[in-house]
This record gives C-alpha cells, sequence and structure tokens, in this order.
C-alpha cells in the first residue's frame, strides 16, 4: 500500500511500541473482567482475599480496558495518522517517547494500588492523585506533540480524523484535570475539593465524557482512517463530517447529567443532560453513515477481508450503542434501567462491540505496516477470521444476556401487589439474575480466547517480519 | 431559585448549544449538492479522498426532529426558574413536576388506593388474625421489604439480629409488645465491662456466664465470678441471669446468644458492649404505617404462636 515515498521517515517506534502494548493491556484488561464476572456468577472465586475481591478488582479492569487496552490504541493511530495524513514526521520524538514509557508506568502503578485498595472512590477516575498527577504530565506531553505535529505540516487541509483526535485529547485534558482536583491528606489518599452534589455532577461530567470523547470521539478518529483506507474508498461526505463532527463535540460535554437522573441533582440540570443526551443521536449516528457509506461499492469485500468485516461490525455495534444511550436517557425510561444489568449490556455493546473491534480492525491493518510488511500480511487471515467471530458471539452473548437481566431487575424491582407489597425482596432478583451472570462469563471468555488468538498471530508476525528483515537491506519504511 | 446571572447562563449554554445545531445544519446546508456524486473535494491525506456528497435528507430530518424534541422537553419538565408546562396531583392540589413532585404524587395516589385494604384487618386482634392467610400473606410481603434486611427472609435473625422464630423475646412476645418494638423501636446497650472487671475478671465472667447454660467452662474461674455477676450485671440480667424484657437484657440461660454464645464472642460482649437497635418503623412505613405495623405484628406473632 504505502509505496509512496515523497515523505519523511516517520517515528514508527512510539507506534509500534504501543500497538502491541495494546494487545497486551487488552488481555490484561479483559482476563479480569471475565474473573470478576465469574465471581457475581459465583461469589467464592473472591477466595476472601481483599486483593481479589470485586470491589478492588472491579476499577481495575475498567481503568485496564478504558485506558491502558483503549488508551494504548489511541495513541498507536493517532500517532500514526497523523503523521501519515500530515506527511510530517512526530513533532518531538523525546515527547512521544516519554508518553510511551510514562502512560505505561501509570498503568503498572494502576495495577498495583487498585487491588491495594488504594483509591479515589470516583469511578473511571479512582486512581490516587500522584498517580493523576504523572497521568495529566503524560497527558498534556500527548497534546503538546499531536498539536504540534499539526501545527509543522506538510498537507494543507487538517484530515478529518485529526480533528476528532485533537478535540478528544483536549476534553479529556480539561475534564481529567478537573475532576481530580482534590486536597492530599497523605501520598496514598486525598479528598476531591468539590462538594457534595457538585462533585457528582463534575464526576459524570468527567465519566461521560471519558465515553464521549475518549470512547467515542478518539475511535471516530481511528474510524475515519482505517476504514476508508481497507476499503479503498473516498469517504463517503465531507459535508457530513464537518456537520457530525462539530455537533458531537459541542452536545455530548453535557450529556453527562443523564448518569444522576431522580438524585439530588437539580432537577433542571438533570432535564437539560436529557435533552443534550437525545439531540445526540443524530450527530453520533452522522459517523457511523459516513463509515457504512464509505463501504458503498466495495461491500464485496467483506466477503474475504475479516479485518474490513471488523470495521464495520463495528460501526454497527456503535450505531446500536449510541441510539440506545439517547432512549436510555429519556427520565421515563431511565426509571426502569437505573442501576441495573442493562447500564452493563449498553457499556458493553459500545466497548466490545465499537471500541474494541475497531481497534483490533485498526491493528490488523497497522501491525504488518509497523514491521515492513505490507497491508494485510498478518500471519493468518484465517486466525483473523476465526477472531472475528469470536469476537462478536462474545459481544452478543454478553450484551443479550444483560439486556435480558437488566429489564427483569427493573421490572421485577417495580412489581407491586395488590395489597401494595412489592412483589419480589432485592434478593429474588439477584437469584434470578444468575443464568444471566453465567452467560455473560461464557461471552467474556469467548471474546478473551479472540485476543488470545490474536496475541499468537501478532507474534508470529512480527517474528516472521524480524527473520525477513534480517535476510533483506533495511528498506525505508 | 436560581439568580438572574445563572438563569442566563445556563439558558444561553443549553438552549444556545441546542439552536447553535440547527444553525450548523442550516450553514454548511449552503451550497450543497442535490445529487449523490462522485466527485471529491480534492483533497488527499495519504491516499484517503472524500467525496462531496450531500447531507443524507433522513439524516438532517432525523436531526432536527431531536432539536425539536430537546426543546419540548426543556418547556414540559421546565429548566432553572421557569417551572414546564407538565404538573402532577400532590396533597390534592395541581403542582409543577419536579422529581420530589412526582413522587409524592405517585406515592399519595398509592397509598389512597391500598389503605381500604390495610384498614378491614385493623379491628380484628392480632391472636385472632394469625388465622386469616390473605392477612398473613401481606404481613409476610411487608415483612420481605422491610425486616428482612436484618432479620432475614425466612425471619431466623443472624449475628446481632435476633431470631423471631424462637419463642424467645428480649423485649417481650405479646401482640401489643411487638407493636411497640416495631412502631416505636428498641435500644439495646450492654455497656463495656473491660475498665471494671479488668482481663482477670472478664475472663472469669466469661466462663461464669457460660456456666449459666450449661456451657463447657472452668468451675473455679465462674465460682470467683459469681459475687461480680450479682455486683454488676444482675441489675438488668437478674440474679439468676434469666434477663428482663423491660430492659431487654436477654436471658443468659438459654442456648439462644444474640451476639455468640463462643467464649471469644462472650469476651467481645463483656469487654466492649453491645448496641442493638432496631428503628422505630412508624415514620419508616409512612402512610397506613398503624395499619401496616398491626399486619407486620401478626406475622411476627404467628411464627411463634400458630
Amino acid at each position: 500500500m504505502s509505496t509512496a515515498i515523497d515523505h519523511p521517515e516517520y517515528n514508527y517506534k512510539v507506534v509500534r511500541q504501543f500497538a502491541i502494548m495494546t494487545v497486551v493491556w487488552g488481555i490484561v484488561g479483559m482476563a479480569v473482567g471475565v474473573l470478576i464476572a465469574a465471581q457475581l456468577a459465583w461469589p467464592q472465586l473472591n477466595f476472601d482475599t481483599p486483593w481479589l475481591s470485586f470491589g478492588r478488582l472491579r476499577p481495575l479492569h475498567t481503568n485496564g480496558v478504558i485506558f491502558a487496552f483503549g488508551g494504548s490504541a489511541l495513541f498507536a493511530t493517532s500517532y500514526y495518522i497523523v503523521q501519515r495524513t500530515t506527511r510530517t514526521r512526530l513533532f518531538s520524538d523525546t515527547l512521544a517517547s516519554f508518553t510511551f514509557w510514562g502512560w505505561n508506568t501509570v498503568i503498572v502503578l494502576a495495577v498495583i494500588t487498585l487491588p491495594m485498595g488504594l483509591t479515589s472512590t470516583k469511578e473511571y477516575a479512582e486512581l490516587e492523585w500522584p498517580i493523576d498527577i504523572l497521568v495529566a504530565l503524560v497527558w498534556v506531553s500527548y497534546v503538546v506533540n499531536f498539536l504540534g505535529t499539526l501545527a509543522v505540516r506538510k498537507e494543507k487541509h487538517i484530515y478529518v480524523a485529526n480533528w476528532f483526535f485533537a478535540a478528544f485529547m483536549i476534553m479529556i485534558a480539561i475534564l481529567y484535570i478537573g475532576n481530580n482536583l482534590a486536597i492530599p491528606v497523605s501520598l496514598t489518599k486525598s479528598y476531591s475539593i468539590w462538594p457534595g452534589t457538585i462533585d457528582a455532577m463534575i464526576q459524570w461530567w468527567w465519566g461521560h465524557n471519558a465515553v464521549g470523547f475518549f470512547l467515542t470521539a478518539g475511535f471516530l478518529g481511528i474510524m475515519y482512517y482505517f476504514v476508508p483506507k481497507q476499503a479503498g474508498r473516498p469517504v463517503y461526505s465531507y459535508r457530513l463530517s464537518i456537520v457530525h463532527f462539530w455537533a458531537l463535540i459541542s452536545i455530548y460535554v453535557w450529556a453527562g447529567a443523564h448518569h444522576l437522573h431522580y438524585s439530588a441533582l437539580p432537577d433542571w440540570a438533570q432535564t437539560a443532560g436529557m435533552a443534550m443526551s437525545l439531540i445526540l443521536l443524530a450527530p453520533s449516528w452522522g459517523g457511523m453513515i459516513n463509515g457504512m457509506m464509505t463501504l458503498s461499492g466495495a461491500w464485496h469485500k467483506l466477503r474475504n477481508d475479516p479485518i474490513l468485516r471488523f470495521l464495520v461490525v463495528s460501526l454497527s455495534f456503535y450505531g446500536m450503542s449510541t441510539f440506545e444511550g439517547p432512549m436510555m436517557s429519556i427520565k421515563t425510561v431511565n426509571a426502569l434501567s437505573h442501576d441495573t444489568d442493562w447500564t452493563i449490556g449498553h457499556v458493553h455493546s459500545g466497548a466490545l462491540g465499537w471500541v474494541a473491534m475497531v481497534s483490533i480492525g485498526a491493528l490488523y491493518h497497522l501491525i504488518p505496516i509497523m514491521f515492513n510488511r505490507k497491508a494485510g500480511e498478518m500471519h493468518s487471515i484465517g486466525l483473523i477470521n476465526v477472531h472475528f467471530w469470536l469476537a462478536t458471539i462474545g459481544t452478543v452473548l454478553y450484551i443479550a444476556a444483560m439486556w435480558v437481566n437488566g429489564i427483569m431487575q427493573g421490572l421485577m424491582w417495580r412489581a407491586v401487589n395488590d395489597d401494595g407489597t412489592l412483589t419480589y425482596s432485592f434478593v429474588e432478583s439477584v437469584e434470578a439474575s444468575h443464568p444471566g451472570y453465567v452467560v455473560r462469563v461464557l461471552g467474556g471468555a469467548v471474546f478473551l480466547t479472540g485476543m488470545l488468538i490474536m496475541a499468537y498471530n501478532v507474534y508470529m508476525t512480527v517474528r516472521a517480519a524480524k527473520k525477513e528483515n534480517a535476510a533483506a537491506v533495511p528498506a525505508q519504511a | 431559585m436560581l439568580g438572574t446571572f445563572w438563569q442566563v447562563w445556563i439558558t444561553l449554554i443549553t438552549v444556545g448549544s441546542i439552536v447553535g445545531c440547527g444553525i450548523l445544519i442550516v450553514y454548511t446546508s449552503r451550497g450543497m449538492r442535490k445529487e449523490e456524486t462522485t466527485e471529491t473535494t480534492g483533497h488527499d491525506y495519504d491516499g484517503i479522498q472524500e467525496i462531496d456528497n450531500p447531507l443524507p435528507r433522513w439524516w438532517v430530518f432525523m436531526f432536527w426532529a431531536t432539536i425539536l424534541f430537546g426543546l419540548a422537553y426543556l418547556g414540559m419538565y421546565g429548566f432553572g426558574n421557569y417551572k414546564g408546562v407538565i404538573t402532577v396531583t400532590v396533597d390534592g392540589q395541581e403542582v409543577n413536576w419536579t422529581a420530589h413532585n412526582q413522587w409524592k404524587a405517585e406515592v399519595q395516589a398509592f397509598d389512597a388506593e391500598i389503605a381500604p385494604l390495610y384498614a378491614k384487618y385493623s379491628s380484628t386482634p392480632v391472636a385472632e388474625l394469625i388465622h386469616n392467610d390473605e392477612a398473613l400473606q401481606t404481613g409476610q410481603r411487608l415483612f420481605k421489604s422491610n425486616c428482612s434486611v436484618c432479620h432475614g427472609s425466612t425471619a431466623k435473625g443472624a449475628l446481632g439480629f435476633p431470631n423471631l422464630t424462637d419463642k424467645d423475646w428480649l423485649y417481650g412476645g405479646q401482640p401489643a409488645q411487638i407493636v411497640q418494638t416495631i412502631t416505636n423501636g428498641r435500644q439495646g446497650a450492654m455497656p463495656a465491662w473491660e475498665a471494671v472487671l479488668g482481663d482477670e475478671g472478664v475472663n472469669q465472667m466469661v466462663n461464669y456466664v457460660r456456666s449459666l447454660s450449661g456451657l463447657k467452662h472452668e468451675a473455679a474461674l465462674a465460682e470467683a465470678a459469681a459475687p461480680k455477676f450479682l455486683q454488676n450485671c444482675a441489675i438488668c440480667h437478674g440474679a439468676d441471669g434469666k434477663g428482663n424484657i423491660l430492659m431487654g437484657a436477654p436471658n443468659l440461660t438459654d442456648e439462644i446468644w444474640l451476639y455468640g454464645g463462643s467464649s471469644k464472642q462472650i469476651e467481645m460482649t463483656l469487654r466492649h458492649g453491645r448496641a442493638g437497635k432496631m428503628p422505630a418503623h412508624k415514620e419508616i412505613l409512612g402512610a397506613n404505617a398503624d395499619a401496616k405495623i398491626h399486619l407486620l405484628a401478626t406475622y411476627v406473632y404467628s411464627l411463634s404462636n400458630k
């Protein structure tokens, strides 16, 4: 594919590093996920050991898959895309290297501190203040390096993928730092500077934009490069990308209050969050349409290109969960869905179906190129296909189990007898959820198996590439 | 109430963002092609081109529909100091929708509906009502919703929470006493004796207490504690250790142990004391509370009297 040579030598080292770590952290994060899913089905698996208990491992799972796996995927792809679409080497190799080692240090610290029970207790922001400071330093370096590269670009215009990356990293910098402002009382303990309800609002301002910017805008950046590239087709509509980009980033910011329906948050703020969430439907779908329609004229490629299948199915799950989200934020629907497994199912249709699948597709495209092979030259295309089916089946099992459980829990909790008493006690709804929990473990395990196959495929590809490179005269990348 | 500044601030951001989406659609639609095309914008990024296609019509339509829905939603539910057009009925009055008012309206409407159901049992004494299966079923359901968290769904209790199915009663097992316990709650207070008895004294007392119910103990140690028991413990537990329902002091001579009967557990109780709390349920149960307590007492009474 990349036969053009009118570009400088790109910094592929950092891309390579992050690409490999994406696979590694993906397996770690998802394995912890499968373990804690099993703990919910069979609580004995807590082993009466504090650092193995659900409460401590759950944040490790979420941090692991969002920031370690998702974050590494974003670093790898954004560094790759920004260089290639601006025909410019990264602004600073030192900063790039710092972001890699810094980010991985953060993850290792998370793996140590979270099971120890050291936590700021804020969801998706559990890391304690010294680690937060390191995150902020790494992130600001990332922003400087990325925007710096755009500033010295050789391409006149800025490609749409880079708009999404830029918006994502700037908003994440602001919200991560804002939400984590805290007063330390010791090296391992701090208290949020935000009081009470305001803390809850700031927390979900961040929390929902960890979804909106980190897991949506960032991954749309990935989509906008790898879908047209893998399909070999032009992007469907430039105009559509403009409208949905600006609408998405300006509306997403205000949607977080829907996490606090029927809470102490003032009613008007809940209502505003809900209205914004519903309006988000069209801007979200803009990305799906642009990706899907890019394939028009290339649908036949799906028959024998499992990488393209990953990308297309990820867009389908993206479209589905961005329809589901606005629905769930309507007050009347939320009154049923809140605190049930439906929420978990919704998150995972996004996390497994969209985020993981689009990342996996991008990595399969990227990794051979990173090791001086041609695009598409993974060790085994057949294994990519196996991985595709495992990932799809795993995701469907997972979200179907959680839909059934969630709606059942919501209905059981509100069921009332003729005499005005509740029909079910809480524990009966837990009992009824057990089959769903077992199916979830199964779905997660199937998905994880796919990741292990990917690791093998990547390992074999890298090994073969190293042999080839040793035999051949080193070629310019 | 929001101050004027904040009302303007939130309106600008919220309505501004929503209306801004409309402006964005209109602005971006200028000079748009009518039909699909294959012509690109002329840009090329690493081989990727972009087609100059128009916005899909159905998508634009959907976007406008959600914008209108969003504005209508703010109008219905209210925004800041504007209270919205939806109303609910609280205390017989039409009031603006708020989450709190919605909750009150739903609860009041429901309570009014079920009041007659409860009222019909109120005139039947508990001892008689235990033979009415329907009343017992409602009592059991109320128990599961309100009491099972501590006493368990089978009412057999747990460490620190009394078993309600045996014949042992801390505060008495007559219907009136049970009603009193549920209505106003109970506060058990076993003081900490570590400072008074000392390590040796505690050890002796553990053996004495175990001797009362015939558990394994060292007779010499128990004997040494006997005068101390009369001096310190008898005032609540009685000279014979059979307890006192006026204080909620447990009978120490049976084999029922609220906080466990092992030497270790008794030692903990003696050293650090215990504070048992049964919450008052009159307010917790809300509307029809007395009638509900009557049914709860019926269910609890039935467990050991039927």
